[in-house]
């Protein structure tokens, strides 16, 4: 049984995918989950590709759980770390795109500080291009690994109330959830303070909640964002106490919810501020379910991509499912 | 070393100046507008052109251009500016300050003139700065700026921020006859930002800039021209609150004048979608809304003047992830096109108004010579082809730089030719001089 | 309109008699079911795996151990065909290989290819004492020096046809059928 639902060149965002797109990842993350329980963590998939980790902004568990999730093909990896003086950023992203064409990558894994950047070397090189966060644009394999999460536990992502919690204007785990969430049949809805979420979010089809006792009333999922200490600093809130005091996730405000909740997120945590340690350590959190989906999550979105080409994509996404 | 006697045939002559809409010769003799008649005699020696079936106006003005020069010499020289304006079908550009370094005293001033006079092609004006530095703290040496050749003063690139900053601008600049122009932009709204706020930014996860940055500040600006009488002229509008704004503080008898590009007249944030660095500009490019009450406001003259705000970038520069770019685009060989097929051709303007837009409301606002083609005025005349069919190309740009989002647009109008003191400084026959 | 000729070579009866003695060779040469793992190859291995089992379960009154192994990614010309195949679901009983009788199960074997991937996926899971490679159509062709041990129907091949092995819980029935393309109208 084959599906054409090729993803083309890269995978940028979630936006431009369509339901079965992501279905098929989904799916395809399935069987990747059992290759890392094997005693032998690998299989020659991607044997002799040579995929390089582009992060300009620092970044320990995603850059980890590429890597995992590459060797675990068989890929060889190069990790090039550009974070560094923002000056040379620009100039760096042109040149580096030039230099890695020259290289005959095979495969880039990017995080960028500028939104855009994703988009802005795929369209520059022959190379797959996967999107590790760019900005506040798009992180497309984190959305993805909270749908799998989530279809996991509750069986579906149809129907399914998902309210993502935080600085909603500054996220691009927030954009891309939106966008696969809603795609999917979900229903989705953001939570924050009114300084941290984005004008017109609500045209993007969610609802929109100032309390987080209304959003735990409303939600079978929270999936709570991490506070950035930057945004205190930058005065969008007043301070770290006044956010947990009122948009915190905490053991009180889950035990007066009508339903069970399931708690995500991605990751690292402020415990005691967006989070209180006895929820991410409670059992509604699959925060550490995550971690694992996120490797085979990134594996099947590799295998996917690995010698794709854009017109597969196109007509893919116009294509009925096969069966 | 004066021109010969220039004689133009047959053409329709277009000067809402005079009222004057009708096929008419004109002759230009040493350098100034000899006579308007039909079946003119061509004297001695003179040159004769034929342009039947052509427009025949006063000389296009641009009151806002960056030339770059001195210290961005890599992305336009103010040859290059001024060989770029006339090949647009301008006679004159003002030429903004924000150099490295930038205009703020007469020796910079005298420089920029002399520039412009060297390179022989539309007039070049400099507009000097308001502040030193154009850092927003005290005044330059304006009155001597002036007395060196400038026509206005501006801190363009940036806004006079503070507001008793302004009103000293505003209140001293009238001792020597010329407006405060100012680009209204309050950056504690607009910090971070680099598109319109709106779904497209959200969208796009890009940090956008209010409508209100603009407005704020425009709205400080005419109550402080009120305050005070002085000229005031807003560059760059791009809201419909601006716009509206303008009206009424006109109607109250405050002296202000207004610009708009014709990007603000034809493109909206949609334009942004893909992070096409192209149409990264500030102003920003806004709504549908924004450009509905741009485009009736130029209409009804709420806004003056059609200005550029050619902003020439190198290639490199715009070649990096969106938020990294530089704001702008050139904007002096794509204007006229832009307004005709834009703007005349679908009925926002008439062609009389569009001249007016942009050569009388100009040399008004900034008490300019030129502006009309009456007997005595300096010969500078723009003759416009208004059935030619062409298609913006960057690459045969004669500006320096190519960053425009027009790329490709099928356009129908052009200058045929642009003359300055009666001088033929650009025929699109015959190329540069 | 066809353009295909089917030609039944095993009825439901005859699959079910062939099964049941390719289920008494298992047991012979495994020696005892303790140490016997059947695995199925996704997909139509793995049905004729469930059936084996059960044989064997009726036969010795003991259920085999058995599980099923998805070879895709272990493909030898993955990046060349078009689409990604859909993964499906490898499965091992619990206790794994090591040390036991492997009987991989698949439905039919042509290039081999299928079976080196199978062997090549397997020796990522451990070292089992022993491998034999069951199927229930052998049709020629081989690409690769590789034998099945048990098989139920030897029949001789054209690259032009196809052997297809048809199961009640994909096809609707129990069959096996030989299908060569149609001969020129004139």
């Amino acid at each position: 049984m084959q599906v054409d639902t090729a993803l083309g060149k890269d995978l940028v965002g979630l936006e431009p995918l369509s339901a079965a797109q992501i279905r098929a990842i989904l799916d395809t993350a399935e069987p990747f989950k059992e290759i890392s329980e094997r005693a032998i963590k690998k299989v020659p998939v991607l044997r002799g590709k040579t995929i390089v980790n582009l992060f300009f902004e620092p970044s320990t568990r995603t850059r980890i759980s590429f890597e995992f999730a590459e060797k675990r093909l068989s890929a060889d990896t190069v990790n090039i770390s550009a974070v560094g003086s923002s000056v040379a950023k620009g100039e760096t992203l042109v040149d580096t795109a030039r230099n890695l064409e020259a290289m005959k990558i095979d495969m880039v894994v990017i995080r960028h500080g500028s939104s855009g950047a994703a988009r802005f070397l795929a369209d520059r090189i022959e190379s797959n291009v996967i999107n590790a966060g760019d900005g506040r644009h798009e992180h497309p394999t984190q959305a993805l690994l909270d749908m799998l999460t989530i279809r996991d536990h509750l069986g579906r992502l149809e129907g399914v109330r998902v309210c993502i919690v935080g600085d909603i204007l500054h996220s691009r785990v927030a954009r891309s959830n939106i966008w696969g969430l809603t795609k999917m049949g979900a229903e989705v809805a953001v939570c924050g303070p009114r300084t941290l979420m984005p004008p017109y979010v609500t045209e993007l089809g969610v609802q929109q909640f100032s309390r987080i006792e209304e959003a735990i009333e409303w939600a079978d999922v929270l999936n709570v964002l991490r506070l950035q200490l930057e945004r205190m600093q930058a005065g969008y809130v007043p301070s770290l106490r006044e956010y947990n005091r009122f948009f915190g996730v905490t053991r009180a405000r889950l035990l007066r919810a009508p339903r069970p909740l399931l708690i995500l997120h991605p990751g690292p945590m402020n415990r005691g501020v967006e989070i209180d340690s006895d929820v991410a350590d409670g059992p509604h959190s699959v925060i550490l379910d995550q971690v694992t989906n996120g490797i085979a999550v990134r594996m099947a979105v590799l295998y996917l991509l690995a010698g794709g080409a854009p017109e597969r994509a196109e007509a893919a996404k116009s294509a009925p499912e096969a069966v | 070393m004066t021109p010969r006697p220039l004689l133009l045939r047959g053409g329709r002559v277009v000067d809402p100046s005079q009222g004057i809409d009708d096929v008419l010769d004109v002759l230009l003799v040493d350098g100034t507008v000899a006579r308007l008649g039909r079946g003119l005699e061509a004297p001695e020696h003179a040159e004769v052109r034929n342009v039947s079936g052509l427009v025949v106006c006063p000389g296009l003005i641009d009151l806002h251009v960056h030339l770059r020069e001195p210290g961005g010499e890599r992305k336009e020289t103010i040859e290059s500016g001024a060989r770029a304006a006339a090949a647009g079908g301008f006679t004159a550009v003002c030429a903004m300050p924000n150099t490295d370094p930038p205009v703020d005293d007469p020796a910079a001033v005298g420089f920029v003139r002399a520039q412009g006079m060297r390179a022989g092609y539309a007039r070049v004006y400099p507009v000097a700065a308001v502040s030193v530095g154009q850092r927003g703290e005290r005044l330059a040496a304006i009155g001597e700026m002036v007395d060196a050749g400038a026509v206005a003063i501006s801190d363009d690139g940036r806004p006079v921020s503070d507001a008793g900053l302004m009103r000293l601008a505003l209140e001293y600049a009238q001792t020597f006859g010329i407006p405060v122009a100012n680009h209204c932009e309050e950056l504690s709204l607009s910090r971070g930002g680099s598109m319109n706020e709106g779904l497209v930014s959200t969208r796009l996860g890009l940090q956008g800039i209010p409508n209100a940055a603009e407005d704020v500040m425009i709205a400080r600006d005419l109550l402080l021209a009120e305050l005070t009488g002085g000229r005031l002229h807003i560059q760059h509008v791009s809201t419909r609150r601006g716009v509206e704004m303008i009206r009424a503080a006109k109607e109250r008898g405050v002296p202000v004048t207004a610009e708009v590009t014709p990007h603000h007249l034809t493109l909206t944030d949609e334009a942004v979608d893909g992070y096409r660095t192209e149409a990264k500009v500030n102003p920003p490019l806004r709504t549908a809304e924004d450009v509905a009450a741009l485009r009736e406001g130029l209409a009804d003259g709420t806004l003056d003047v059609l200005a550029t705000d050619h902003a020439p970038h190198h290639y490199d520069e715009k070649e990096q992830a969106f938020d990294d770019a530089p704001f702008g685009m050139v904007g002096l060989e794509t204007a006229l096109g832009i307004a005709l097929t834009e703007l005349v051709r679908t009925g926002v303007l008439t062609l009389s108004q569009l001249v007016d837009r942009m050569s009388c409301g100009p040399a008004r606002a900034f008490r300019l010579p030129g502006g009309t083609l009456a007997v005595g005025s300096p010969a500078d005349v723009t003759v416009i082809d208004l059935d030619a069919e062409w298609i913006v190309d960057p690459d045969k740009f004669l500006s320096k730089s190519r960053n425009t989002p027009f790329a490709g647009w099928k356009l129908v109008g052009q200058a045929a030719l642009t003359i300055v003191g009666g001088r033929v400084v650009w025929d699109r026959e015959v190329g540069p001089r | 309109m066809t353009d295909q000729n089917r030609r039944l070579l095993l009825d439901e009866r005859a699959v079910e008699r062939t099964l049941a003695r390719m289920a008494r060779e298992i047991v012979e040469r495994a020696g005892s079911i303790e140490s016997l793992v059947l695995l199925g190859i996704q997909r139509r291995g793995v049905q004729l795996t469930e059936r084996l089992a059960a044989e064997i379960e009726r036969a010795e009154g003991v259920r085999p151990a058995s599980g099923t192994l998805d070879i895709t990614l272990y493909r030898d010309d993955l990046m060349a065909i078009g689409p990604r195949p859909v993964v499906g679901e490898t499965r091992l009983p619990s206790g794994g290989i090591d040390g036991r009788v492997v009987v991989i199960v698949d439905d039919v074997c042509y290039t081999g290819r299928t079976a080196r991937a199978a062997l090549d996926e397997l020796a990522d899971f451990g070292r089992p004492a022993r491998i034999y490679l069951c199927v229930l159509v052998d049709r020629g062709g081989r690409e690769l020096p590789i034998q099945p041990d048990i098989v139920g129907l030897t029949v001789e091949t054209t690259a032009g046809q196809r052997v297809d092995v048809l199961v009640p819980e994909l096809d609707g029935r129990l069959a096996v059928e030989l299908v060569s393309p149609a001969r020129e109208v004139e």
